[in-house]
């Protein structure tokens, strides 16, 4: 890696503005589990490296009024311990359980979940000058996509890597962050912005926000569910998360998507009736209706359709009867294997 | 010049299958022991040797080694899958503090794959050399590329290397095999296809250099240190005795360090030219770019069989890609040799790509033709009707040692795996549905003459095993220690063994399932010569012939009288208190099978709905001859079959063909089986008495790879009703087999 600056302020405030003032660009490290690769791979090369971890108290998970606050320094596993994000946010708790190894889970913070970069092959390998790295291309286009998004891509196809994210969509939780001009309030869904707005980017932050809290309603029936490869340690293929809090069903996908994906089809569909197995499938084909797959990710369509429809089921406590009967699907045209 | 042969009668067979057979032992060794042998050592569970320092980290690998002064080497690599290297201008990069040598490596060629070595460097750093490898200045000029294995077959392909991309090699075969296709029953075609798969050693290669006046010591990370010694003193235009290779311990090869790694010579280079030990160890991308790989194969396979279900045709047409090097893609063994198919006709042809070069990999060309075949094979079973283990026991042999060996594993496995409750393929309904499956393997591993091994005993009763093999995690250290103790009556703890260094007597590389059967007879035949030594010091110090002498309780006694004196006390006849038995190993001898089989069954549950293959339990039954170290033996089969699963299911190089670079040359989207994914496995030795060398052991190293993914995809399609024919057998592919994407 390049060689950097190190900056450890004891307030969010100083590091916010240690990142404004680095004449070679900076950027915020708390566990470093994602900030260190890229870094390895020089497609970051910050002259400053401006850590959280001597800010006091960003590391808690407490109540209050509803909702759970948690700190962006507290660890992934903190949260995925923690018996009151179990009781109050289980999908929250859920996913903090997917993430990465226990290593990773032990290092990595909830601020540093919710900002990583996407793993794209293209976007991490410095060979590739793709759209995200300021390049002319999206390399996934004409190449291997087998990762890549099928739900609002374009121009790049990145999938957002975020588990944390994913739940906390469904669970309508809000982001507090601090910058130049202060601390704001902003839904989750507004922390992200797709590639059609800025493909160099992932979130609407301004480059010295720093998330600080993140803030959670309490007490909604929720689940999550992620399909992976590996189940020892993989990124999200289809990740979904559907929380049915007071105000209506709320549904997001992961791993299809370069943001964690609302899908507000689904939402539609389960309305405010008790989820049926009929319903829980009808919700699931409609969130996947508008999905537009690439060359080597078709099969991502079904996948998501089964992980939603799973997890809806595991929100509402309704036992899983297996898929409804498929509907007439035209014999495959390809051999068994070809393409991908 | 040969020694003496002994004809000798030798009990040879299986469990329950004894028979006797002559063989012509070389003079001066001991028969191999037979099923009646009482042995206390060999053919127990014993940790390994050096276990303790392992897990405690005091084990010495090449990375651990740090001299005084040592500085870091690092290698600049080509970013284009195909260039002609104009200049390389190091001067920026010398002139960086703390860069203490610089070598181009590369001007004024082509390097025809990405990672192909352009130059290199060493700096008192890591830091400071990979800082100095961003300073170099290199002008490429580009040339036209292809990575894709079919595109390159294309007649208006680039040419990837010097001559044509497709390299066919000579068709074999047997009988007729398009007439015995017409007449045949049932016949089936299908194509088959695999991945290029990397070793993926946990530690990758690497290499510490250190010069001291005109001598050069490499710790290295290598299957063969002989070699290693033997091809840098070539390449550096030294005496052999000029070099020293060391590899105490080495984490893995699988067959990616049976030669002089890039590693070894660079590191050389450097140090020489710094005047100062270099260590050069190869990053994870590296790995995977440049340090070799298993070649990808295309397998057209057709086949025949009577009603019957006899096998009367199997045709293989094949070709697959090795990268820059041409003839390692071959794939065709298994099915000329498992079957006795009397028409059978096989062509191939290599491909070659700007893609890194492949290498020998655990069973190459076996792994490959293996999970084809055995794919076919039940596709021909379901074709006629049949269960495909009825089908496979009506293709046995009957006069041959490895079908009966194979037989004997057949009915093993299927009582463990519980086969009588295989349904019919895709019959299961509900989500999830379990599939059983299995499929053959075979491989050589009888081992061969050349180690050299000196016994040392000494009159306090221990003894020093010296030879230069080396153990790449497989147990050998231990297998020499407890042959050794096992001939000299001695407890394990007192027995030494010196190995990995080329200062020791010589030793083939650990390659081919080798090393046991190669190097443990000549444990044995030295070891029985240190004994005999030890005899004939006693006859003298006890004054009374050899003939009039037994060994009880550790000493030698005079019979009939008590005069006696201690075995080992023996040795303080001779100078230095030390008695040394020195062996080589000897020609195979006649043995009861020169081959082994190994039969694997899995059980699979496939979720229909989202394509994910849960291996539930892989039952695999393999025989090695003698087995010395049960312990050991069935962490190899079990280190095996985690390595076929692993291929079976997810190991795979992604090219971005546009660009002919790699998009995974990592451990997070080159995906390798993890603890999450490993299944129950039950390793089950098949003891075989076999003969053929001193302590009737056979290789193990790769027969547990060979069978894995067949057993994997035919306990896929058994769950299913619909086959994958390509590995590896991902989500996507599962669901495109049944129709849902």
């Amino acid at each position: 890696m390049r060689a950097f600056e190190y900056l450890s302020p004891k307030t969010l405030e100083a590091a916010s503005a240690a990142v404004r003032t680095a004449p070679e660009g900076a950027r915020i490290i708390a566990g470093g589990q994602d900030l260190l690769g890229e870094l390895k791979e020089r497609i970051a090369t910050p002259g400053r490296v401006v850590s959280l971890k001597a800010v006091p108290g960003l590391r808690g998970i407490r109540e209050e009024s509803g909702s759970l606050r948690i700190g962006a320094l507290a660890t992934v596993q903190e949260v995925a311990e923690s018996p009151l994000v179990r009781e109050k946010a289980p999908a929250l708790a859920e996913a903090a359980t997917s993430v990465g190894t226990p290593q990773i889970r032990a290092l990595g913070t909830v601020g540093g979940n919710l900002c990583q970069r996407p793993r794209c092959w293209y976007y991490r390998l410095a060979d590739f000058p793709c759209l995200k790295k300021g390049g002319g291309t999206c390399f996934a286009v004409e190449g291997d996509s087998r990762y890549h998004a099928i739900l609002g891509g374009g121009p790049c196809h990145i999938v957002h890597p975020s588990d944390l994210a994913v739940a906390l969509v469904a669970l309508d939780a809000s982001v507090e962050v601090v910058g130049a001009k202060g601390r704001r309030t902003i839904p989750i869904a507004d922390l992200y912005a797709l590639p059609a707005v800025d493909a160099s980017r992932e979130t609407t932050l301004a480059p010295d926000e720093i998330v600080a809290e993140v803030s959670v309603p309490a007490g909604a029936r929720s689940a999550f569910r992620k399909f992976r490869e590996k189940l020892s340690l993989d990124f999200a293929v289809v990740a979904a998360a559907v929380a049915l809090g007071p105000k209506g069903p709320r549904v997001a996908l992961g791993g299809v998507a370069p943001v964690p994906w609302r899908s507000r089809e689904a939402e539609a569909a389960l309305g405010a009736k008790p989820v049926t197995a009929e319903s829980a499938a009808a919700a699931a084909t409609a969130a996947l209706a508008p999905a537009k797959p690439l060359k080597n990710n078709r099969y991502k369509v079904p996948l998501a359709c089964a992980v939603l429809r799973r997890t809806i089921l595991a929100a509402a406590g309704v036992a899983d009867p297996g898929p409804p009967a498929p509907p007439a699907t035209p014999a495959p045209t390809k051999k068994a294997g070809e393409d991908f | 010049m040969s020694p003496r042969r002994d004809r000798r009668k030798l009990s040879v067979g299986l469990p329950n299958a004894v028979r006797e057979i002559e063989a012509d032992v070389p003079e001066g060794e001991p028969a191999p022991w037979g099923p009646d042998s009482k042995l206390k050592e060999v053919g127990g569970r014993v940790p390994r040797v050096e276990g303790a320092e392992k897990v405690s980290g005091s084990a010495r690998y090449t990375s651990d080694v740090r001299l005084p002064g040592m500085l870091y080497g690092k290698v600049l690599r080509s970013p284009h899958p195909h260039a002609r290297v104009r200049r390389v201008d190091l001067g920026p990069a010398k002139a960086l503090p703390g860069v203490k040598a610089a070598l181009a490596l590369a001007e004024g060629r082509e390097v025809r794959y990405q990672g192909d070595e352009i130059a290199a460097l060493a700096a008192v750093t890591e830091e400071a050399a990979e800082d100095a490898l961003h300073a170099i200045r290199v002008e490429y000029e580009v040339l036209p590329f292809v990575t894709d294995l079919e595109a390159a077959r294309a007649p208006d392909a680039p040419e990837a290397a010097e001559g044509p991309n497709v390299r066919p090699g000579r068709p074999n075969g047997r009988g007729n095999v398009e007439e015995a296709l017409a007449a045949a029953d049932a016949r089936i075609e299908a194509t088959y296809r695999t991945p290029v798969q990397t070793h993926v050693p946990l530690e990758t290669h690497g290499t510490v250099a250190q010069w001291e006046g005109e001598k050069l010591t490499v710790w290295d990370s290598t299957q063969a240190v002989h070699r290693v010694r033997d091809s840098l003193a070539q390449r550096l235009r030294k005496d052999k005795n000029s070099v020293r290779a060391i590899s105490e311990h080495v984490g893995g090869g699988f067959g990616s360090k049976l030669g002089l790694g890039a590693s070894a010579v660079i590191a050389a280079m450097l140090s020489r030219e710094a005047g100062a030990p270099v260590k050069l160890l190869l990053s994870r991308r590296e790995e995977h770019l440049a340090s070799g790989n298993r070649p990808s194969s295309v397998q057209v396979i057709r086949a025949g069989a009577r009603k019957d279900g006899t096998l009367v045709a199997l045709a293989l047409a094949s070709h697959g890609t090795g990268g820059v090097r041409a003839g390692a893609a071959g794939c065709s063994a298994p099915l000329e040799q498992i079957y006795p198919c009397p028409n059978i006709r096989v062509e191939h042809a290599d491909v070659v790509t700007n893609s890194g070069p492949a290498c020998a990999m655990r069973a190459p060309g076996f792994v490959q033709g293996a999970f084809a075949l055995e794919s076919a094979v039940d596709e021909l079973a379901r074709e006629l009707g049949m269960d495909p283990l009825e089908f496979r026991r009506k293709n046995l042999r009957t006069d041959s040692a490895l079908d009966e060996i194979r037989a004997r594993e057949y009915e093993i496995g299927a009582e463990r795996i519980g086969w009588s409750r295989r349904g019919k393929d895709g019959a299961g309904k509900g989500v999830l549905r379990r599939g059983l499956g299995m499929a053959n393997g075979i491989w050589g591993g009888a081992g061969g003459p050349g180690p050299v091994v000196e016994v040392t005993v000494a009159k306090d009763g221990t003894a020093d095993v010296a030879v230069g093999t080396q153990d790449i995690g497989t147990g050998t250290r231990t297998a020499c220690a407890m042959v050794a103790a096992e001939e000299l009556g001695l407890p394990l703890a007192a027995v030494r063994v010196r190995i990995g260094d080329s200062d020791l007597p010589f030793a083939t590389g650990s390659g081919g399932s080798s090393t046991a059967p190669s190097v443990t007879p000549a444990v044995r035949v030295a070891a029985a010569q240190a004994r005999a030594a030890l005899l004939e010091a006693a006859a003298k110090i006890l004054e009374a012939p050899l003939g009039s002498l037994e060994v009880s309780g550790g000493r030698v006694v005079v019979k009939g009288t008590d005069k006696s004196v201690g075995l080992f006390e023996a040795a303080g006849r001779h100078p230095g208190g030390v008695v040394t038995g020195r062996a080589e190993r000897s020609g195979n001898y006649r043995s009861f099978s020169g081959r082994t089989a190994g039969v694997q069954f899995a059980e699979v549950e496939v979720d229909t709905e989202t394509g994910y293959v849960r291996v539930v339990k892989v039952v695999a039954v393999h025989d090695c001859g003698r087995i010395v170290n049960r312990l050991a033996a069935e962490s190899q089969v079990i280190g095996g079959v985690v390595m076929g699963l692993s291929y079976a299911l997810m190991e795979e190089r992604i090219m971005d063909h546009r660009t002919g670079l790699w998009v995974n040359p990592d451990l997070e989207n080159y995906k390798v089986l993890g603890c999450l994914e490993c299944p129950e496995i039950e390793p089950v030795m098949l003891e075989v008495w076999n003969a053929g060398n001193a302590t009737g052991v056979m290789g193990l190293g790769e027969p547990p790879v060979v069978p894995t993914a067949g057993a994997v995809a035919n306990a896929v399609a058994n769950a299913i009703g619909a086959r994958v024919r390509e590995l590896p057998i991902t989500p996507a592919r599962v669901l495109e087999a049944l129709g849902q994407a």
